[in-house]
């Protein structure tokens, strides 16, 4: 035990000493706040870009309507002709010039109303300038069914339909959304991880080989020993720069947001979808403080703890079958150009683990590709992990299938070390040849 | 107990191959105990069995009178033939590291590497990384983590490859007080000349088996074959040749006119050289008579050949 602990720090220094690990580690949230930050500041910077569109009213209908407000400024011409109004707005440098014509019935002036600009016009404008004639137009015909403007105004026309399990706990609408990008979160966190740390034990496994230490080392502690601490110290490397990319990127952001006078509320539909590989969602959150409160409070509904720990679960496990793969197959070759055939077919189930929970799990956390996926040992560490935040028993993933899914993935993780060790041991001393899938096997049998 | 290491029948298989085949050595205490055979006859692989990197499919090693278990790993030092050490890493770290992956305790470790440096003369180098050093120097950074906690057993691979003449000669003699103050030895190598200089045991092996082993000089002994290295002073050459080689086997003759000086080998038919003597006496003065004794050389290739002619 006192050898697996000296390995263990060993690799650890090795692994946290080395120059480019100590730029990836402290660059990397750099990387990440700079971009956010400019896209947040390019995004506020578009926001404050103010149009300003010229109005030509000659009716009465809409005399109060075009005002200026935080995104339109509104300039009202008065009593000149058409032809003026266009040649003046093009003279002022204006973005556009709204025509409305004067007639007795409102139907008729707004289907005589023209936008005029000088290119085509954006959209959003002309989505705002609709929208105004819509409701004109609503209350006009309301008012011929004989209702007053007040009654109008007091109407409101927002529905929005409660939910709740039918264990009567009531949910917000999106939360569904929110368990998703959380459980995506942690599968992707946990693909990325065995891909970059495995990678890490299996170069330092060739390392290790061509620089022909491995015999001498090999004569002191027994070959499972040493793949073991290199996982682990791998691993604990790995934590070491997760938690600084942590701590590190909201002390950034912090200053960041700071400095450059963005409210981060405005980021969270953009933080959201960059956190989820630009896997489109439809996160139909409705801006303001509000809101964001509401999915806070639900956030911190979810059985935290209770993620927490199974994160932990399925991460440990899950690294430890693919690391000691990893570890294998650097055994097995001699320089790194020649694992590109055996890293194929571990990289497969990893992104097969990761579009089946985006494009199934989400939708139906509960149906039978889900519950399939989560159950196979390769790709249950992150398809489980997405389903989890459903809960666990009545109305969640049902106990049955965490507790098949761990001892599943427990039983593989046994079989995979012994396997992965046993090639390792072999594979070690093995200078020279580029072995095959049919050479592995044997020897497996030695 | 007078062996420090001894194997029985041990065998091994990789897959059809065989490895090696029924083995049984005795190592004994205080020996240098050379471990002789060409390429690919298994030394390595009953190597790495004593250093229970692999295990035997078949037999028995006892260490010291014991059966050979996990503790015995600290009493032997093993120095690779396929050697080499973490590049990145600074010399005194990582020899800090093997010695305690050895069993020995950080500031015990330290005294004894600071021992080591300075005997070595590399007290300098503790800080540098290994891919700042040469390759010899690599090669006695290599020596010294072997060495350094003291085992019972050493093992050495072709401990010279890799050094210069002077280093070499440094080596081995460390290897020679290693061995004077009570280390039993193993030594692998096919350098037939330091076989000759270190060894007093060897065996050898060819093919998987074990063909040969014993004390050197005993060895010597059983292949000698009663040839004479024979230097005459003579006044007739011509007439004594003549004479000579109806009686008795003669090669490799080389005459020198000016100090009249024949040299030859002489194959005699049995070891007993008193006719021959009395016979020379005749003809001239005798400068030398030497019974040649085989090199170890000569007994590696013959044995090998003989092995191989028999199959």
């Amino acid at each position: 035990m006192n050898k697996l602990k000296l390995i263990i720090r060993r690799e650890y220094l090795a692994k946290v000493r080395n120059k480019s690990f100590i730029i990836m580690t402290f660059l990397s949230p750099l990387l990440m706040v700079g971009m956010v930050v400019l896209v947040a500041y390019l995004a506020k910077l578009n926001d404050n870009e103010k149009r300003i569109i010229a109005v030509l009213n000659e009716s009465e209908f809409f005399s109060k309507d075009f005002t200026t407000d935080a995104t339109t400024g509104y300039v009202h011409f008065d009593k000149i002709n058409l032809e003026v109004a266009k040649d003046s707005t093009a003279g002022l440098g204006f973005y556009g010039l709204l025509y409305i014509p004067n007639n007795t019935h409102v139907e008729d002036v707004a289907e005589n109303a023209f936008f005029y600009s000088k290119e085509a016009a954006n959209t959003s404008v002309l989505g705002n300038i609709e929208a105004v004639f819509q409701k004109r137009l609503r209350l006009q015909k309301l008012q011929d069914l004989g209702m007053s403007s007040e009654q109008f105004e007091a109407l409101g026309d927002k529905y929005e339909i409660q939910t709740a399990t039918f264990a009567g706990q009531q949910n917000l609408k999106g939360i569904n959304e929110l368990k998703a990008a959380i459980g995506g979160a942690f599968g992707y966190l946990i693909m990325m991880f065995i891909i970059i740390y495995g990678g890490f034990v299996m170069r330092s496994v060739i390392e290790e080989k061509t620089s022909r230490i491995i015999e001498v080392i090999i004569s002191s502690v027994k070959p499972f020993q040493l793949m073991m601490g290199k996982i682990v110290g791998t691993a604990l490397a790995g934590i070491t720069q997760f938690a600084i990319w942590i701590v590190s990127a909201s002390l950034l952001f912090f200053v960041a947001f700071l400095l450059f006078d963005i409210d981060p509320s405005v980021l969270g539909n953009k933080a959201e979808l960059t956190s989820n590989m630009g896997v489109n969602m439809p996160m139909n959150l409705p801006s303001g403080n509000e809101s964001v409160e509401q999915y806070l409070r639900e956030f911190f509904k979810l059985p935290l703890a209770m993620l927490v720990t199974f994160f932990l679960i399925y991460f440990i496990l899950g690294y430890l079958i693919y690391s000691s793969i990893y570890a294998a197959i650097g055994a097995a070759v001699d320089n790194e150009t020649d694992t590109q055939q055996f890293i194929f077919p571990i990289i497969l189930p990893l992104m097969l683990a990761i579009y089946v929970g985006f494009f199934s799990v989400f939708s139906n956390p509960h149906g039978p590709i889900a519950v399939g996926f989560s159950l196979f040992p390769l790709t249950s560490p992150i398809v489980m992990l997405m389903r989890l935040p459903n809960g666990i028993g009545e109305g969640g993933v049902p106990v049955w299938q965490v507790i098949t899914s761990i001892i599943l993935l427990i039983g593989t993780f046994i079989a995979i070390v012994w396997l992965a060790s046993k090639i390792y041991r072999i594979g070690i001393l093995m200078y020279g040849k580029k072995p095959s899938y049919k050479q592995l096997f044997k020897w497996l049998r030695y | 107990m007078n062996d420090i290491l001894v194997t029985k029948d041990v065998s091994k298989h990789f897959g059809k191959h065989t490895a090696l085949n029924k083995v049984s050595l005795e190592i004994p205490k205080k020996s240098i105990y050379g471990l002789l055979g060409p390429n690919g006859a298994g030394k390595t692989t009953l190597i790495r069995i004593i250093n229970q990197i692999t295990y035997p499919d078949s037999g028995a090693v006892f260490f010291d009178g014991e059966p050979l278990q996990a503790k015995h790993i600290a009493a032997i030092g093993y120095l690779p033939e396929e050697r080499g050490l973490y590049k990145s890493m600074k010399v005194g770290e990582q020899a800090l590291y093997l010695a305690q992956l050895k069993g020995l305790s950080k500031q015990e470790a330290k005294r004894r590497l600071k021992y080591w440096f300075d005997r070595l003369n590399i007290g300098d180098w503790w800080n540098k990384k290994i891919q700042e050093l040469s390759k010899g120097m690599a090669q006695k950074i290599q020596f010294i983590v072997t060495v350094l906690h003291e085992p019972k057993l050493l093992i050495f691979d072709e401990p010279f490859s890799g050094f210069d003449p002077i280093n070499a000669n440094i080596i081995k003699d460390e290897i020679l007080k290693l061995s004077a103050n009570g280390t039993s030895i193993i030594f692998s190598t096919h350098r037939m000349e330091s076989v000759e200089e270190l060894c007093d045991h060897i065996a050898l092996i060819h093919q998987s088996e074990k063909i040969l082993d014993g004390k050197l000089s005993d060895i010597k002994k059983a292949y000698k074959n009663n040839v004479f290295e024979v230097g005459l002073e003579v006044n007739d050459s011509e007439q004594f040749f003549q004479e000579f080689i109806e009686k008795f086997d003669v090669s490799e003759s080389e005459f020198n006119p000016l100090e009249k000086q024949l040299d030859f080998k002489l194959k005699l038919p049995s070891s007993d050289t008193g006719e021959v003597l009395l016979y020379l006496n005749n003809f001239g003065r005798v400068n030398r008579f030497t019974e040649k004794i085989p090199s170890a050389n000569e007994i590696f290739i013959q044995t090998v050949q003989n092995k191989d002619a028999n199959e």
